[in-house]
Order: structure tokens, then sequence, then C-alpha cells
């Protein structure tokens, strides 16, 4: 369903170009998980935002393809992108306050897409949000409906976020870093939530996160990337039991466990 | 020379809620509730709770930022020094690494000049980074090395206990470690006593001694890292490593 | 170091415009082709030719030696009325962003009822009180400038006061004042630059519009503003007129903001 080939990802807007993303290669298949870890710097967003369409065309010189169902959607033209985004790949973000519009109600927003990509009348947008809401794990949808971001917690946010990415279907959902910005116990929940939804609806997710622990629980399948490159993928058990690379194991074992920290002279 | 570098005794702060509909006017609110603790010289206290529960309104109470409050806090012989947890914002971005570290000193206005940059060159080395760094501005450098430059400043004032607002949650993990790292080692090497702040409960199980647990303004509990991790006695306690030991 | 300066296009032109433009008006305080307020009746608003080489006004002066020399008047008054509108506007802008309180709202009354007024009607006011001249028109236009440099400079300072390298230089003991001046003051620079571009331009054409109801640069000065005013009698006869002095200030303006965005880019 989704294939990225051979993509590069370079930035011209300082003096001297910088790389961001090398040979970066991915196969996506309808209803897998799959998730992308790597540290600050790692490029993983880049990719991510690369394939959701969302990196400015005049800043940066792209190499490679990014196959969406046989469309290429690093050439092919703005309008047809736009059909995609918000209806067949959608994406949510890390911090929900900021991408939550601050002035509009949830009702509205969750709604938006299917006022751009669909004729459906307002009536049947309300009901859709609606259920949506609901699938999210929302206790109160009509109540929620009509209120203002600022009025919910980072939690009920996030899940917000979640249902406006989902309304409208998306054959794909791309997450970046969801969970990071949320309590221990909220993550839990978060996650759980998105296992459950790809199992009954097929979305295929893209998981990006820093967070291995997460990553492990939630994905089929996982890319390490560090400086740009990807240094291992395969199945998440297999990398997480027996990492062949360096910077793979330098990660699990960096990962924080319950223990004490010792001091060394 | 007193053992306790730090006494709160009933805490109460307060703020002005502004956020309601237009025309309301504004509400106050207590955020604090009740707090009581005790940090002794050379301890590392951590302080967990989820974010919103007020960790940080206490840490500003401590340091005099916020001031609407009642209650009684007791410093030792000097004014205890933060490390702030967003080490993008906590550095002046205008200004190089050895304008910033020689700032303290400047105003102090005790050292000459040749004797202000040893000091500089000293502390700087003492978290880990060569005077390479003293010519960059912090926007040309990783949140790990801004995190220990914030560090070396705060040890510039000499302080007797460091507030460290989650220091390491905006940092990758195969950097948290070092600064977990050099936090310890300031500790046992100099006495500097810590109020670690996180909501990370398996950070602060790492370096404290000693834990206190944060809800909605109030302590709910305080102990040893042992009785507090190994046999929890509060139900908000509990609630909280369950949902850290399930990995 | 260098390269940069190169490779920043806009530094590099503003650079130049500027650069070539102080030239000439250094230039021109010392040497014209003709004395600027010497009338040829005889040659009234004569055409562009080799003897005058951008023609003549109405009064038969030559339109060349006066641009020259009006130049430095012009610069002189622009800069004296930014820098006096920078100055204190980021001194008031720096104390009522940074405490707020009842100092702050008083101060932003007064600095709204200065905006509310028709600034040539203040500026008259200011003249006829001082009289006129290029020293009173500097002051006057400067004080008109504090308000809006007030307003953005506070804008500023009340962004700046919460961030936590603030807060540091409290804890380790800094005075408001250092905190003010040492510390935020050099991360308003980029707004700061982006204004004086602006203040420039409008310093300029206010100036112009002075002049031109004689209330501005008095003769024996001459303001390029005036001659621009005064040309426009004149555009459908002698065109060339307006079209060289236009052409002055365009180039003294362009050069300057570009100058400023190169800056401003490379800060």
């Amino acid at each position: 369903m989704l294939d990225v080939i051979d993509l590069n990802i370079e930035f011209h807007d300082h003096l001297t170009p910088e790389t961001v993303v090398y040979d970066f290669d991915l196969h996506l298949d309808e209803g897998e998980i799959v998730g992308i870890v790597g540290e600050s710097g790692s490029g993983k967003s880049m990719s991510a935002l690369a394939i959701a369409g969302l990196l400015s065309r005049k800043h940066m010189k792209k190499r490679g393809q990014i196959l969406f169902d046989g469309v290429d959607l690093l050439t092919c033209s703005r309008n047809v992108l736009r059909k995609y985004q918000g209806n067949d790949i959608c994406m949510v973000f890390q911090e929900p306050m900021t991408s939550l519009n601050p002035v509009k109600r949830i009702g509205w927003q969750v709604g938006e897409s299917l006022r751009i990509h669909t004729s459906l009348s307002e009536e049947q947008i309300k009901e859709k949000v609606l259920k949506i809401l609901k699938d999210v794990e929302l206790d109160d949808p009509e109540g929620v409906y009509d209120k203002y971001p600022h009025e919910l917690s980072g939690g009920m946010r996030q899940r917000v976020m979640i249902a406006a990415a989902l309304v409208c279907d998306p054959k794909i959902l791309i997450a970046d870093e969801p969970t990071t910005a949320l309590d221990v116990t909220v993550q839990a929940q978060i996650i759980r939530l998105l296992k459950r939804i790809n199992k009954k609806t097929g979305t295929a997710i893209l998981f990006i996160s820093h967070d291995l622990s997460v990553v492990r629980k939630l994905c089929g399948r996982v890319l390490v990337m560090y400086q740009g490159r990807i240094v291992e993928s395969g199945d998440v058990n297999e990398v997480f039991d027996s990492p062949k690379e360096d910077y793979t194991k330098r990660l699990i074992s960096a990962i924080p466990k319950m223990e004490k920290l010792k001091y060394e002279q | 020379m007193s053992s306790k570098i730090l006494t709160v005794s009933h805490l109460n702060s307060y703020y002005n809620d502004k956020t309601g509909k237009f025309g309301e006017g504004s509400r106050r609110r207590q955020v604090l509730k009740d707090v009581s603790f005790e940090i002794g010289r050379g301890e590392i206290v951590g302080l967990v709770g989820e974010s919103g529960c007020g960790k940080s309104t206490l840490a500003k109470c401590i340091l005099g930022i916020v001031k609407d409050h009642d209650g009684e806090i007791v410093h030792g012989s000097k004014r205890a020094q933060m490390i702030f947890q967003d080490p993008y914002g906590s550095l002046n971005p205008a200004r190089t690494v050895g304008w910033i570290l020689e700032e303290p000193l400047r105003i102090k206005g005790e050292l000459k000049d040749p004797e202000r940059n040893k000091k500089v060159s000293e502390m700087i080395q003492l978290v880990g980074l060569d005077d390479g760094y003293l010519e960059r501005k912090p926007g040309e450098l990783s949140g790990g090395q801004r995190q220990r430059i914030c560090i070396a400043l705060a040890l510039m004032m000499e302080p007797e206990l460091i507030i460290a607002d989650e220091p390491v949650s905006a940092l990758d993990v195969t950097v948290q470690d070092q600064i977990l790292k050099l936090l310890l080692k300031l500790n046992r090497e100099m006495g500097i006593a810590f109020l670690f702040i996180s909501h990370d409960l398996k950070v602060v199980y790492s370096i404290c001694s000693r834990v206190m647990v944060m809800k909605a303004g109030e302590i709910v509990e305080q102990g040893s890292d042992e009785e507090i991790y190994k046999s929890p006695k509060h139900p908000y306690t509990k609630q909280l490593l369950a949902a850290v030991l399930n990995d | 170091m260098k390269k940069r300066f190169m490779k920043n296009r806009r530094l590099f032109i503003g650079a130049v415009i500027t650069g070539i433009m102080v030239l000439l008006a250094v230039a021109g305080v010392f040497f014209t082709p003709y004395d600027p307020n010497a009338m040829d009746t005889s040659a009234k608003l004569a055409g562009i030719s080799l003897k005058h080489l951008m023609g003549c006004d109405n009064f038969g002066r030559d339109i060349l030696s006066r641009i020259l020399s009006g130049l430095g008047t012009t610069m002189l008054v622009a800069l004296g009325t930014v820098f006096i509108g920078v100055f204190f506007g980021t001194i008031i802008g720096a104390f009522t962003g940074y405490y707020g309180g009842i100092p702050d709202e008083v101060l932003m009354r007064f600095n709204d009822a200065v905006l509310a007024f028709p600034s040539l009607l203040l500026a008259l006011v200011f003249i006829s009180v001082m009289g006129a001249g290029k020293l009173n028109v500097t002051i006057a236009l400067g004080i008109l400038f504090i308000p809006s440099y007030a307003r953005i400079m506070r804008g500023e300072f009340l962004r700046c006061k919460n961030l936590d390298y603030v807060r540091s230089a409290r804890l380790m003991g800094a005075s408001d004042i250092r905190i003010m001046f040492v510390h935020i003051l050099p991360n308003t620079v980029q707004v700061m630059l982006s204004t004086i571009a602006i203040g420039f331009n409008n310093a300029v054409l206010a100036e112009a519009g002075m002049s031109y109801l004689g209330i501005g640069v008095q003769p024996p000065d001459s303001s390029l503003g005036r001659m621009l005013s005064e040309a426009q009698s004149y555009l459908f006869i002698r065109p060339g007129y307006a079209v060289c002095t236009g052409t002055a200030i365009v180039l003294l303006i362009l050069g300057f903001a570009m100058l400023s965005e190169g800056l401003e880019k490379n800060a």
C-alpha cells in the first residue's frame, strides 16, 4: 500500500545544504503497525512529515519516491496530494495543545476533514463526529463536542486529535510521538486505544517515538534510525531480543530501568 | 552548622485564575496545600507526581519566584539554585556560553578577569565539556550539552541545594544517563543536596534516597526510596507504581 | 565571516547602496557642481543636459546639486528621528514591559494619547513652540516616533521576562536594570532592526510632509522631501525633476531597508 523507496531529504535554507534523511526505505501493508524509533536528529520526524506531504517543496531537495497506491506523493500535483491528506493519510502530532485550534470548538475541528473531503450535510457530519468521539473512549461525547481545547486535559485532547485523524477512515495513521507529552498512566490508555482501533478498522499505523518500551508494546515491525539513516529494521521482538547493530544495543540498554544508579569515581 | 538546609512548613500557595469567561473576573485558587518537608545536607530528595500537580509551583515558592503563599520556608545559609526542564529556554540565546557562565561572577563582583576565566574554565570541565564550548551560543548546542551548561551555571553560585525541575525529561535516553551520573557525582563529591522533581518514577528511583509523592498540591506520602517503591502505603502511590512497573 | 557577508545578498546590496548614498552625501557637503541655492533665471525648468546633469528646478537651481546637498540633510534628520524614537522608546518599553502594573498602564495611556493625535498637527504644535529648522524637525519627529517603538519594545520585553534564562539571572542576584538591559535587550535586536528600517522610511516621508507645509527644513538647507513636493506641480512639464528626486529618495530608503534586513538575517 505504501512504499517509500530511497528517500533522501536535503535542506537548503541555510548556507550549507544539510542532509537529514538518507536512503530511507519503508514498506507498509494494510493493517500493519510499524514503529520508527530514534533520538533527536535521527530524521524520524522528517520522514514522517515527508510521507504526510507536509514538507515544503521549496526549501528541500528530495530524491526517491513515496508511492501510495502507485501514486508518487513527492511529484504529484498539489491538488492530488491534498486529496489524500486528511482523507487517506492522516497525522497525529506530539503536542495536543498547539495542534488543536484554540478558538474553535472540538466538534467543528473534528468534522473539518469531513467538510473538506466529503459532501455530507452538517447533520451527517455531526453524527459521524459524535460516533468517532465515542470510539476514542471519551466519556461524554456530546459535552466534549461543544467544548474548547483548553477545557480538556492533555489525555482528552490527544484522543480528540486521534478522532480528528480517524474521522475520514484513513488507510494510514501517522503518529508522531503522540504519547511523549502525556503522563504515564494516560500513555498506556492511548496505546491500548490505538491497538484497538487498528484491530477494528484495519487502519495501518506508522508510530514514531523515541520511547522503545512503548514501541515494543504496540508495533509489529520497527525501524531504528540514527543520524538520518535506518540502521536496523525487522520484527519488533527480534530487534529487541537480539539487536545486531551497536546503536540499537545502546538504545536498548539506555531504557530506564527501576534500579539504582551507581556512583563511580 | 545546621544539618537541615531547607525546611518547609505548612506551605499553601495560591494564584489568580483569570481564565474564566469574559467578564467573570479572576478567582483565587489554591495550588499547594499544607506542604511540609525537610531536606538535609547532601541529600537527594525526589518529588514525583503527574503534570499539573504543583511540583514546579513548589520549586518556584522555595526560590521566591512565586510570592503568593503562606507558611514557612527556612533556607540554609545560601540561596538555592535551579536547573530548569527546558534547556532551550534556560540559556540566553543572544549570549555566548562563556559570557553566560561568567555573569554570576560579574554580578557578585568579587574576582578579577584572569581568575574569572579560570573559574569558568574549571566549571565547564567539571560538567564534562571543554573550553571550546565557551565561544559558542546556546543555539549551537545539543540538549544534553545545554543541560550541562545549565548545571555549570547553577554551580557557579556554589549552592548547598540545587532544585532540578525535570532536568532530563527533554533529553534523549542515551543522554539522560550521563546527566544523571553527573548530578550524582556532584552530590557525592561536592556534597550538594538536590530536590529532584520529575514525573518519571524510574529516574527518581535511580538517584534519590528519599521520595515525596505529590497529588493535586498535597504531599500524600513521603519516605525513603525503598519504603516508597517497595512498600507504598497511599493508594495514589500504588497507582503510579502500578502504571510504571507494568512494563 | 567575510564569506557570510558576501553570501547574504540583501546585506551586500544594501550596504553598497547605502555606502554610495553616504559617500554622495558627504561629497555634497564639500562640493556640488553648482551652488544649490543659486538661481539661474535663464535656465528655469531646464531639461537634462551636459550643463545640468539632472536639469533645473522652477527657480533655475541645479537639481543635481540640490540633491547632493539635500541627501545629507534628509539622512541626518531621518537618522536622528529614528535614534530618538528607538532610544526613548526602548527605555519606556523596557520598563513598562518588564514591570507592568500601574506604571505600565499610565505610560501606555500617555503613549496612546500621543499616537491618537494626527501627527502633523502635533508636529505643527512643536514647531510653533520651538521654531523650525533641521534640529527642531528632528526632535519633533523623534518624539512622535517614540510611542510606536515603545509599544513594540514593550511587547518584546513582555515576551522575554518570563523565560527561564531571566529567572536564572534573577537567581544569580542580577538587578532588574541589569536583567533588562544586559540580558534581555540583546534578544530584542532582531525586532529593533526591522522597526528601524520602517522608521527610517517613515521619517523620510514625514519630513517631506512637514517641509511641504513649510514647517520642516528651512533654506539654505534643502531637503529631498521638499524638493519632491515642489516637483509634483511640474510633473507633466518637467517629469525629470520628480523622477530624479524620487529616485534619490527610493534608493536611500531601499538601501537602508536592505541593510537592516540583511543585518537581521545575520543576527
